[in-house]
Parts: structure tokens; C-alpha cells; sequence
């Protein structure tokens, strides 16, 4: 199996403003691929050219290995999509409405579609006006996840569900991976890509600017150490790879390098280790590590879709002793 | 100010900003209207005998005083000049304000905008007030802008006023009336259709009320269209009759915040219905008729009435041309000489006016529904970009064919059962049908448009206007033959009476599919814009 999503350096203006500036970016067939990125990084506006809706300004697309653009309704009948920002015909039912979606998809599967609307607890009567942003979300959701699509684009789907439904939406993709399909799930909740996701790709700015498995990815960031040993030995924030030691009467805590990790276990099993928890870096660290921007205090307007945004003065420092 | 009132202010702000180019470009049509027909109107009657001639011929004509009313004083030159603005202009002003009450109270709250605001410090009556504050405004600075534009023309300034007061009273009752349909539906589009249905009733109301002998009988005194006609500006100027569009709005404007108060944000007065869990629609062209059929059923039903109304008029039309004045005049309403089918050709005209107006609020479909976001749903399926594009285009296309035929067949009908011949039939239906290649190139203008510059789609309207404006005053204003031309209705052969000019049916058929062309072309290669 190759690769579902391919974009090469592709770039994205809307009149002065560049969206995507150069953005690679792969899927390959059969994974859950999360696509991580905060407000107006260009998460949209990638989903939209994989989809044809947007014409790319330089670079290369192919999706399922076809032209999004020139071959539209060919691919279209091969994947499914969730907009980020779902409209509904006021006066459809949601039911009018996933049937309609369905079957302009080409044909949904009718006992999928009665279970799935068992399953978001959506009633199919009401008129879409009176639904709520969540109900919203689990008609073009339904509509999505009840066709037989080979690539699921869903952009923020649980934005606006309760966690009971969140939850529901994890089991539908894990199903989804599970017959083999392919999805592409844009968010910039955290928790949810980590949840379901095989490999990670991070926007920044309109380039991806990290792609890998999360283990892989956790690599590059610190694990978060708490011991409470019998006397603190001196010097610990000396150890290579170890940072931002705090010692409060008998506990240590800080945060390690993977290259650090050894020395410091070393230490402090040496100090009479009495108890010990150690936290993976969280996707929040690695997100926090491309954006350490606004947590240094840069207006967030700066980045955003600004072409060429600013760079990312926390990267270089602390990542010192990456192998 | 009470606290439901909260916030008013904001509100009336953030609507003037909105509307920032949507009014000045209304209220200023409306006032170089009423400044060049003044000017026109002593050009064209230059003495009191021809205007005295003139306006017997008008009060004498039942179609011309159902359509517009009569002249109260037939040695009055703005009676005279006036005449199809007292009436047919009213009703559009009503049409206007309706539009701009209904974009600041429902579709905002069925957009759900109201209740984004709603969190700040906005009382519950704020958003209908600042509408109505808005309309109020708009139609009073309408009304004496107008004044002082005729006033201007050379007309005689106490008159005038009263003319101006009379749109701006009665612009104001149907901002309340409108305001008042607003708290009816969760709908917005049910709320416009619910308050134009009401202009309609009014003019119907007046037209029937207008032509009893010898005056308005009771049935004018029931319309706010035939209130205005009974200020009689120019004509003796009665100033109490403002009163009653004064007082009507004086009952609307409580009875809507009465209403107001007795239901939720964004519910309409009956609570929503439950509607089917599975959907028929099969695709986007189910779709577009789905989104569409509704506002076409009432452009037919008001084509149909229109047109048999019109039609049996007919037989008016011998006592109309017997003078030479009235043939100058019929001249002027776009026709030429031969009895009942001048008179048919004329109407049919308008027919075709109405027509394109229809294609253009079709057609606009796209624009709207792109905007609202739903185009990027259904495009996100197997739906190609042509295809749901055609499904609107055509809809709108065979929606003008359907309507002009319509109004051909009525139009005959209503013709044929007054002068006694059935032969009417056939001559007014193919009349009706030549008009739809010229508004079928208006339609493709919005697609046109669509395609290339989708946020420009409103102007689509102005130009409407404007050639509308040009064939109606182009000669007057001395406008050059070349961008007269460029209006297609200027190409519609004016049949029953004129030849057949089949090569320019032909021409104007190639223009709307080459404009047609164009929007596709440019629809195929952009990007969806929210």
C-alpha cells in the first residue's frame, strides 16, 4: 500500500495572504493520521485542496492517486468529508440531510446509518434550524461515517460533541482503521489525535513542520521526572539532558532528555529512591515546543496564516542533545 | 431606557454600518427617479391642455387606473407626471423596506448573529427596535430627499412635501408590518414571503378599490398602497390621510413587541414542527427545486392573477387610442399602434421585466448558498462543481420560461374573455415566450457574475435596475443609442404587434449561453469562498 495523501511543496495564496507556503505533507493507506495545528495554521485550507474546493497555487497534490482538482467527482466517490464548520439547510431534517449527503456520495449503507444515529443519540426529525452546533456536527458526521468511503477528511470532527459522544466518534475511527480505511483527522485538540492517531503531522504557519509516529515524535521532547529520595544529591541540574531541576526537602523534580534519562535514574537510585513517577511528554509539550512562540509571549496574530510567520525561537535551545 | 432596550444603540450602529451602501444607493435611486420624472413630466406636457387631455384618457383607461390609480386633478402636472409612482413605486419602496427589516430582525436571529450579541448587554427588544429605528430613518430621509428632488424638478414645493411624507409614512408602515411578519416565523424566508404577500394584497386591494365609478370605493381605504394614492399630492394635498399609514403603524410596531416578548430567541410562535427522518431528495437537482419551488409557486400564482387581471383590461384599449395623445402615451409605455395588441405588447414588456427579476433571484441561489456553506458540503460528495451549478441555473432558466408562458396564457385568457376572441390566446402566449431569450440573458448574467466575482452577486440587482432605469428614461435622458442597446429587452421584438425579429431571438439566445459559458468557465477554475 502507498501513500493515500501525497502534497509537495504546495503553496496556497489567497490574494496577498499565503495560507500554505510550501507544505508537504503524506497519508499513508490504512493509518489514522492526525493533523495538529492551532487556529488558522492552514488546517482547513489543506483539507480543502485535498478535496478540490481550492486550487492549489504551486506544488503537488494526489489524493487516492488522483488530481483533487481535474478528477473530482472520480475521487469524491472514494472518499467522505466533514467540514469544519458544518452548515445544514434550515428547513431539511438532519435526516433529509444525511440521506441527501449519502446519496450524492454515491450510496450509504442503511443499516450503518441507523446505527450510527443510534449511536450520537441524534434525532433525524428535527429541522436543522433547531439543532444544536454538536447535532450539527453528528448529521454531516453520520453522513460521513455511514457511506463506504476508502479516505475519511474529517476537519475537527468532535468540536461541539459532549466527551460521551467524543468517545462514541473514537470507537467509530478505531472501526475505520480496523476494515482497513484510511483517515485524516484535523485538530487542535490534543488529547483526541493522541487517542487515535498512528502517525501525527504538525502544522505551523502553512508548513508541516513534524511528521512521525507519536513514540517517534516523543523522542524529541522531555519526560517529566518527580522522585522522592532519601537525601537530594547536589548538582543534578549539572547532568546532561536534565533541565529545570526543582528540589522541595526530599522530592526532585525536572524535566529529562531522553539522553539525560540514565544519568539522572543513576542518581538518584545512588540518593535512596523511595518513589518515582515519570510522565511521557504529552503531544501539549511537542505542540508547546512549535508554538513556544505565544508562550514566550508573542501576540498570537503574529502566527496564525501570516506568511512566513515568525520563527520558533524555543526550538533551537531545547532541543540541545536530540540524537 | 427600560433594560430590554439594552443596546439599541450598538445595534442601530452596527446596522448602518452593514448597511453602509444598501441605503444610500435606495434612497438615492429614489430620489433621481422622482427628480427626472418631474423634469421629464414638463417636457412631455408642456400645457395644461394636453395635460388635461392626457389625464382624462388615463382616469378613462381601467387597466392604466388599475395599475397605477387615477389623477385627481387632471390640469395637475405631478398628478400627471407622478401617476406610476404613487401606486406601482410605492409598492417597490414596500418591497424594499421589507427586505431591510427582515435582514436585521429574523435573518439575524436564524443565523443565529442575535445570539452571539445576545451575551453582551442587549435587551430583548433592542434588535427589533434598532430595526425599526433604522427603517424609520431610511424612510423618512427617502421621503424628503424625494420632496426636495421633485421640488427641484420644478414642481410645486408644497406638494412635494406631501408626495415625499406620503412614501416615507407609508414606507414605514410595511417596515412595521414587516417587523411584525418577523415575529410570526423562525423563518426568514417565510417572514419576506408572509410581508410581500401583504404589499401584494394591498395593491390588488387598491387596484379593485380604484376602479369603481366615479372614486376609490372602500376597498382603496382597507390598502396602505391606496392610502398613499389618497394623500392625492399635487392634486389638493389632503395631510390627513398621513395620518392613517401613522396610526397603523402605531398598532404594528406594540403588536410586534408584544409578540416579541411571548416567544424564545430564534423559535418562531409555533414551536417547530417534527419533519421526516429519511430524506428523498436524490441528488443536487432535487435539491435546487427542493430550496426553490416555493418562492416560484408565488411567482407564478402572482404572474397568473397579474396577467388575467391585466388581460381583461383589454377592451379598454379602442376608447384609449382614439385620442392622439394617448398614442404617444402608449408609445411611451413601450409600444406601438394596433388596438388590444399594443396594449398586449406592452404588458408583455413588463412581463419580460418581471421575468428576468425572477431569473436573477434564482439564479442568486448559488451565491447564497455558497455563502451559507452548504455548497461546500454538498461539493465535498460525488457532486461535481458543474452539475450542482446547472441544478440552480436551469431551475432558474426554466423558471422564467415557465413564468412568461404562464403570463402569455393568462394574459390571453383575460384578453380573449373581454374582446370575445379566442385567437388572443395564441398571440399573447407567443408573444410572452419572445421575451425569454432577453430575460434568460439577465439570468446568465448572474451566473455570470457567480462565476467570476461571486461577492459582487447583489449588483447583478443594480443592473437590473439600471436597464430597467434605461428603457424607461434612456430616451429622455438622452442616453446614446450604444448603451441602450446593450439592454436585451431593447432586442425583444414587441409582438402580437411588431414582426417576428427571429435573428435577434436568435442573437440574444447566444448571449445568454455565452454568458452562461463564462460563469462556468470562471465557476470551474475558482476557489469556493465562504
Amino acid at each position: 500500500m502507498g501513500s493515500v495523501v501525497e502534497m509537495t511543496g504546495v503553496v496556497k495564496r489567497f490574494g496577498a495572504v499565503t495560507a500554505l507556503d510550501g507544505l508537504d505533507f503524506e497519508v499513508a493507506a490504512g493509518e489514522v493520521h492526525g493533523f495538529l495545528g492551532p487556529n488558522g495554521s492552514g488546517k482547513s485550507t489543506t483539507l480543502r485542496l485535498l478535496l478540490g474546493l481550492l486550487r492549489a497555487s504551486a506544488g503537488s497534490i494526489r489524493v487516492l492517486g488522483l488530481d483533487p482538482w481535474r478528477e473530482v467527482a472520480t475521487l469524491h466517490r472514494r472518499l467522505a468529508y466533514v467540514p469544519g464548520d458544518v452548515a445544514l439547510w434550515p428547513n431539511l431534517t438532519g435526516g433529509e440531510v444525511i440521506d441527501l449527503l449519502g446519496r450524492l456520495q454515491g450510496g450509504q449503507d442503511r443499516a450503518r446509518r441507523g446505527r450510527l444515529l443510534e449511536l450520537f443519540e441524534l434525532d433525524p426529525t428535527k429541522k436543522s434550524r433547531t439543532y444544536s452546533k454538536g447535532n450539527r456536527q453528528k448529521v454531516a458526521l453520520v453522513a460521513a461515517l455511514a457511506t463506504d468511503a476508502e479516505l475519511f477528511l474529517l476537519d475537527e470532527p468532535t468540536s461541539g460533541l459532549d466527551p460521551l459522544m467524543e468517545d462514541a466518534f473514537r470507537g467509530c475511527v478505531r472501526e475505520l482503521r480496523a476494515q482497513g480505511r484510511t483517515v485524516v483527522l484535523s485538530s487542535h485538540i490534543l488529547s483526541e489525535a493522541e487517542a487515535l492517531s498512528d502517525r501525527v503531522s504538525i502544522i505551523r504557519a502553512g508548513k508541516v513542520v513534524e511528521t512521525g509516529p507519536l513514540e517517534q515524535l516523543r523522542h524529541l521532547t522531555r519526560t517529566s521526572v518527580t522522585a522522592d529520595v532519601a537525601a537530594v544529591p547536589p548538582g543534578l541540574e549539572l547532568l546532561p539532558g536534565v533541565h529545570d531541576v526543582v528540589v522541595t526537602d526530599h522530592r526532585v523534580s525536572a524535566q529529562v532528555e531522553p539522553a539525560g534519562l540514565t544519568h539522572l535514574m543513576q542518581a538518584l537510585m545512588t540518593a535512596g529512591l523511595t518513589s518515582l513517577t515519570s510522565q511521557p511528554p504529552t503531544l501539549e509539550d511537542l505542540f508547546l515546543r512549535h508554538y513556544g512562540d505565544i508562550a514566550a509571549g508573542v501576540p498570537a496574530a503574529a502566527i496564525g496564516t501570516a506568511p512566513g510567520g515568525p520563527g520558533s525561537p524555543g526550538r533551537g535551545g531545547r532541543q540541545a542533545g536530540d540524537a | 431606557m427600560p433594560e430590554t432596550l439594552a443596546g439599541t444603540g450598538v445595534l442601530i450602529r452596527l446596522g448602518l454600518r452593514r448597511d453602509r451602501w444598501l441605503l444610500p444607493v435606495w434612497i438615492l435611486g429614489f430620489a433621481l427617479i422622482a427628480y427626472s420624472t418631474a423634469l421629464a413630466g414638463a417636457e412631455l406636457y408642456p400645457d395644461t391642455a394636453s395635460r388635461v387631455e392626457a389625464s382624462t384618457v388615463l382616469n378613462a383607461t381601467a387597466s392604466m387606473v388599475a395599475l397605477f390609480g387615477r389623477i385627481y386633478d387632471p390640469a395637475s402636472i405631478g398628478a400627471l407626471s407622478l401617476i406610476k409612482y404613487t401606486a406601482f413605486m410605492t409598492a417597490i419602496l414596500a418591497i424594499l423596506m421589507v427586505i431591510l427589516a427582515i435582514r436585521h430582525t429574523r435573518s439575524d436571529e436564524e443565523t443565529g448573529r442575535l445570539e452571539l450579541l445576545g451575551g453582551g448587554r442587549l435587551g430583548r427588544d433592542a434588535p427589533l427596535a434598532a430595526a425599526l429605528i433604522i427603517s424609520l430613518g431610511a424612510n423618512v430621509v427617502l421621503g424628503l430627499l424625494s420632496a426636495a428632488a421633485l421640488a427641484a424638478g420644478g414642481l410645486p414645493a408644497v406638494g412635494s412635501l406631501a408626495f415625499g411624507l406620503g412614501w416615507a409614512a407609508t414606507g414605514m408602515a410595511f417596515s412595521a408590518a414587516a417587523g411584525l411578519a418577523a415575529q410570526l416565523t423562525a423563518s426568514s424566508r417565510a417572514a419576506t414571503g408572509f410581508s410581500i404577500s401583504f404589499v401584494a394584497v394591498t395593491y390588488a386591494l387598491r387596484a379593485v378599490g380604484d376602479l369603481a365609478e366615479p372614486g376609490p370605493s372602500v376597498l382603496s381605504w382597507l390598502s396602505p398602497i391606496g392610502w398613499n394614492q389618497q394623500i392625492r399630492a399635487f392634486a389638493g394635498d389632503r395631510w390627513w390621510v398621513l395620518v392613517l399609514p401613522t396610526a397603523l403603524c402605531l398598532v404594528l410596531v406594540p403588536a410586534a413587541f408584544v409578540l416579541r416578548a411571548r416567544r424564545d430567541l430564534g423559535a418562531g410562535l409555533r414551536p417547530e414542527r417534527p419533519g421526516p427522518a429519511a430524506g428523498s431528495l436524490a441528488g443536487v437537482w432535487d435539491l435546487a427545486v427542493r430550496l426553490q419551488y416555493r418562492v416560484l409557486l408565488a411567482w407564478v400564482v402572482a404572474f397568473v392573477v397579474f396577467g388575467v387581471v391585466i388581460g381583461t383590461l383589454a377592451s379598454n384599449v379602442a376608447e384609449l387610442l382614439a385620442s392622439p395623445n394617448a398614442q404617444d402615451l402608449i408609445k411611451l409605455m413601450g409600444g406601438q399602434q394596433a388596438l388590444t395588441d399594443a396594449f398586449l405588447a406592452a404588458e408583455i414588456s413588463i412581463m419580460g421585466v418581471l421575468a428576468a427579476a425572477y431569473g436573477v433571484s434564482s439564479a442568486n441561489h448559488l451565491r447564497s448558498e455558497e455563502a451559507a456553506g452548504h455548497t461546500e458540503a454538498v461539493l465535498g460528495t460525488a457532486a461535481t462543481r458543474v452539475r450542482w451549478a446547472s441544478s440552480h441555473f436551469v431551475f432558474a432558466l426554466a423558471g422564467v420560461a415557465s413564468l412568461l408562458l404562464l403570463a402569455g396564457v393568462s394574459i390571453g385568457a383575460g384578453a380573449a374573455a373581454a374582446v370575445s376572441d379566442p385567437a388572443v390566446v395564441g398571440r399573447s402566449t407567443v408573444a410572452a415566450l419572445a421575451q425569454v431569450p432577453a430575460a434568460w440573458v439577465v439570468t446568465s448574467v448572474a451566473l455570470a457574475v457567480f462565476g467570476w466575482a461571486p461577492r459582487l452577486a447583489g449588483a447583478v440587482w443594480g443592473l437590473l435596475l439600471a436597464l430597467v432605469a434605461l428603457g424607461e428614461f434612456g430616451v429622455l435622458w438622452n442616453a446614446p443609442e450604444w448603451l441602450m442597446d446593450l439592454s436585451p429587452f431593447r432586442h425583444s421584438p414587441l409582438l402580437p404587434v411588431g414582426a417576428a425579429d427571429m435573428p435577434a431571438l436568435v442573437a440574444l439566445t447566444m448571449a445568454a449561453a455565452g454568458l452562461a459559458a463564462l460563469g462556468y468557465s470562471g465557476w470551474r477554475r475558482r476557489d469556493l469562498a465562504a
